[in-house]
């Protein structure tokens, strides 16, 4: 069964410090896969490893069963896997159709045109403004990012994503800093994504994992602690300890 | 040949020392501070003319003088730093580079102005002239004195940044300004006092360096690359790093003029270039 | 074509066409400071290409003067050696330049700003040195002389009169700046501009940075080789300060002046720089380097927009103040 994206005996130390030990993961194609875990257990390392951020100590990654591992994290969009930021991280002085656009332009390989002007690249504009549709951000076009609300910003991070027509798409803490209040709006945005990107995402907050996961990884100290369907994950008792000395967050 | 060849080696060391010993003050202020300051050289600059000024007007002798040209040079960091230098840490490093620009412009224009484009003559005193016999070969009195002179600074240097309070406050800013300030360290006053003692060092250098670089009022950019070269490729924020790209630089840089004297200066830049692309993070891999 | 929220579309505006109008104006109304006028027209051009790669692309670089001077060089000895005739000689002088922007290139997109500092630097530093010690090719110290250019399509020749010089330098810089302008109003362009917004983001989107980088400083080489070019066809003399740090010092002070990343900066930079100096540094050259290092100092202070930052703001405000 060829898996969507696949890692094996992944490994990244910085020095003595183990961030990442020995993961193997599958993901199948069509997931709603979340990642959780206590803060400083790898996750975002995992998805700087799998994106090509950072180099591996050791292990592969695996994208279509194709070895990735060591191209660079621009050739791994080219392929299909594409990522979202736990920070934002956008363009500041860009409108947000300019933004979309641009990347629009890049995936359809017109980054290199140079004689006409980007307001002629009618094809990608739509495809943008799309896009920003399925956000409902298509008021706010022709808006400036630095002059968004922080939960459009959050929205514009994945639409930059989505406009790379990604098969893999990682988020990472796709609401944070949004309150509670309107995380839910933006997952039910996230899950109303077609069924052939498949989704894997870190999250904090236990009510939007276990509502719209339906498998997730629990990773602990950089290494997988279990995984399995959402239910099982919830009655698991290593799981329970790792996560009862915690104060609430998310 | 092989006389001639410690020889080079000598005095490659005694340049390379001088480089050091100006070049430290940029490199802790680029790792502390990451200021892109392309005007140290000015303050080198300063520290010559201040010697001069106190040879001749003063009437006091070479060695009293370079305490003079340390202490005009110091102060005149800390009065910089206080009133320009410090409105632009958290510029973009273009801004930086421009600012230092407009710098060495006025510096050049004032010492122009104020002393002449000639040269600098400096008296040495008579104990450092001519030649030292040790162990059967000949070597230069002045740049044995400046090797001397190099090593006590770096050890004095050395001991200040890993014993002393001072000096552990400084490494802390160097490492993580936040958490340092989060500590209660005053990091403004680091700033001050560590650009401080780099521009004297840079003073204390270019009183030096009269006899073996010149002064003349194009001395900020003259020496500008290769000042900015020791830090590059020894990396910034370091003591050991610049140190040895200083000896490095300076080895190679006499070698290259006494052996293929046709090429020039082109060798120091084909082996900085070569450095660089070699090691983007300079010698000691610190963040440039 | 109409603006479509905010990206940039070929239209001219009735700004950029009056400015256009000015150099052919001066052209009737200044007849005796035409040498002036190509001097100002192919500072404009330099200073364009350094706006490509300093404004658009913020590769910050010490040493962009060693193109200008590749492509003096090359138009010179061309036209020493036999060949005068001016265009093609612009077209050669423009791939070297070019090509060795292209090869430097893969050294400067590497690493970090001291990096690129540094690399620019010697680069410029280098070839300064080559140029000095290979002076019986290029003349050295005392420059290449013996430029000699046969008329523009065999009828315009060049004359004391510098008529044929400055309008064959504005027909240039005219055709370079349509060529700029529409670069960076393209789709590669607004790439530029991600990169300059928020680099980190750019690889996560499927662009490999070093490689527009690379374009863009190939062709802001190639352009300093056509302004080079243009001032050896036009003063028939190469200095061998197109080559120098001063040079590349004095090219940024213009754009930072004019305002960098709005291409007309580079122009109005010149422009007032070139003014300035002719003005003033007859009067005292210490006191002109003097107060331009001040003017740096205060720009970098209190004026980061330079001239034209200054004027959009001022526009802005007058546009409010009519609502």
């Amino acid at each position: 069964m060829t898996h969507a994206l696949r890692t094996e005996g992944l490994s990244k130390s910085f020095g003595a410090f183990k961030a990442n030990s020995n993961i193997t993961l599958a993901f199948d194609a069509g997931a709603r896969h979340a990642i959780i875990g206590p803060n400083g257990a790898g996750k975002t390392t995992l998805i700087n490893l799998l994106t090509g951020v950072f180099r591996p100590t050791a292990g592969d990654v695996f994208l279509d069963e194709e070895k990735v591992s060591g191209l660079a994290q621009h050739q791994r969009v080219k392929r299909g896997m594409t990522r979202t930021f736990q920070i934002n991280t956008l363009f500041p002085g860009l409108t947000v159709l300019e933004s979309i656009t641009l990347a629009c332009c890049e995936r359809a390989g017109a980054g290199a045109v140079w004689w006409r002007t980007a307001a002629t690249a009618t094809t990608q504009i739509d495809e943008a403004r799309e896009i920003l549709a399925r956000l409902r951000l298509e008021g706010d076009a022709g808006i400036e990012t630095r002059n968004l609300p922080y939960g459009k910003q959050r929205l514009l991070e994945i639409a930059l994503a989505l406009a790379t027509r990604p098969k893999v798409l990682l988020l990472d803490e796709p609401a944070a800093g949004i309150p509670s209040s309107e995380s839910a709006e933006l997952f039910a945005v996230i899950a109303a994504l077609p069924r052939d990107v498949s989704i894997i995402f870190i999250e904090h907050d236990m009510n939007l994992v276990f509502k719209f996961a339906e498998k997730i990884t629990v990773l602990v100290g950089g290494a997988v602690l279990v995984e399995g369907a959402p239910d099982e994950i919830a009655r698991d008792k290593r799981v329970r300890e790792v996560y009862l000395g915690e104060a609430v967050h998310g | 040949m092989l006389g001639n060849l410690i020889g080079v080696l000598f005095d490659g060391i005694a340049y390379g020392s001088l480089l050091f010993i100006i070049s430290i003050g940029l490199s802790v202020t680029m790792g502390l501070m990451n200021f892109v300051n392309l005007a140290h050289g000015a303050f080198a600059m300063l520290g010559g003319y201040a010697c001069v000024i106190a040879m001749t007007r003063l009437g006091l002798p070479f060695l009293a003088s370079l305490p003079v040209a340390f202490v005009v040079s110091a102060v005149a960091g800390v009065v910089l730093e206080r009133l320009l230098y410090r409105r632009l840490y958290r510029a973009t490093h273009l801004d930086q580079v421009l600012f230092s620009i407009g710098l060495i412009f006025m510096a050049i224009a004032g010492a122009t102005w104020l002393f002449g484009s000639q040269q600098q003559p400096v008296r040495l005193p008579d104990f450092l002239r001519g030649q030292v016999r040790v162990l059967g070969l000949d070597f230069g009195a002045y740049r044995l004195f400046l090797i001397v002179v190099v090593v006590a600074i770096t050890l004095a240097l050395t001991w200040l940044i890993e014993r002393t309070r001072f000096g552990a406050e400084v490494r802390a800013s160097v490492d993580n300004q936040q958490a340092s300030v989060g500590l209660g360290i005053n990091v403004e006053r680091v700033f001050s006092l560590t650009f401080a003692l780099g521009s004297g060092l840079a003073g204390l250098g270019g009183g030096l360096g009269i006899d073996v670089l010149g002064l003349d009022p194009t001395f900020p950019l003259k020496y500008m690359v290769y000042f900015l070269l020791v830090v590059a490729v020894g990396g910034a924020g370091t003591i050991k790093g610049p140190l040895f790209a200083a000896l490095i630089l300076g080895v190679f840089d006499v070698a290259g003029k006494y052996y293929v004297p046709q090429l020039g200066s082109f060798v120091i830049y084909v082996v900085m270039v070569a450095m660089l692309l070699v090691f983007p993070r300079g010698l000691v891999g610190r963040r440039a | 074509m109409k603006i479509v929220a905010g990206l940039p579309t070929r239209k001219w505006s009735r700004f950029e066409i009056g400015f256009w109008l000015l150099p052919l104006i001066a052209f009737f109304v200044f007849p005796k400071y035409l040498t002036l006028g190509s001097q100002i027209l192919i500072a404009g051009l330099f200073a364009l290409s350094l706006d490509l790669i300093l404004g658009y692309a913020r590769i910050i670089s010490l040493g962009h003067a060693a193109y200008f001077g590749v492509g003096a060089y090359t138009a010179g000895l061309l036209a020493k050696y036999g060949w005068g005739e001016p265009i093609s000689g612009l077209v050669v002088a423009a791939t070297v330049a070019a090509t060795v922007g292209l090869i430097t290139s893969f050294l400067v997109v590497r690493g970090q700003d001291l990096t690129r500092l540094m690399v620019t630097l010697g680069i410029g530093l280098m070839l300064f040195e080559a140029a000095n010690q290979a002076s019986s090719i290029t003349g050295g110290v005392d420059g290449l002389s013996g430029v000699e250019m046969r008329p523009i399509f065999g009828v315009f020749a060049f004359g004391m009169d510098g008529r044929t010089a400055y309008v064959y330098s504005l027909a240039v810089l005219f055709i370079v700046f349509c060529f700029a302008r529409t670069l960076v109003r393209s789709p590669f362009g607004l790439s530029l501009r991600g990169i300059r917004e928020g680099e980190k983001r750019m690889p996560a989107i499927g662009v490999s940075v070093p490689r527009k980088l690379i374009v863009i400083y190939t062709v802001g080489a190639g352009i300093a080789g056509i302004a080079g070019a243009l001032l050896a066809q036009t003063t028939q003399f190469v200095g061998i300060d197109t080559l120098g740090f001063p040079r590349s010092a004095e090219l940024m002070i213009m754009l930072v002046l004019g305002g960098t990343g709005y291409l007309y900066g580079a122009l109005v930079g010149a422009a007032v720089f070139m003014v300035l100096q002719d003005y003033l540094a007859n009067l005292s050259a210490v006191y002109w380097q003097f107060w331009l290092g001040l003017l740096l100092v205060a720009i970098v202070m209190f004026a980061r927009g330079g001239l034209m930052g200054g004027a959009i703001a001022l526009h802005r405000r007058w546009l409010r103040s009519r609502t």
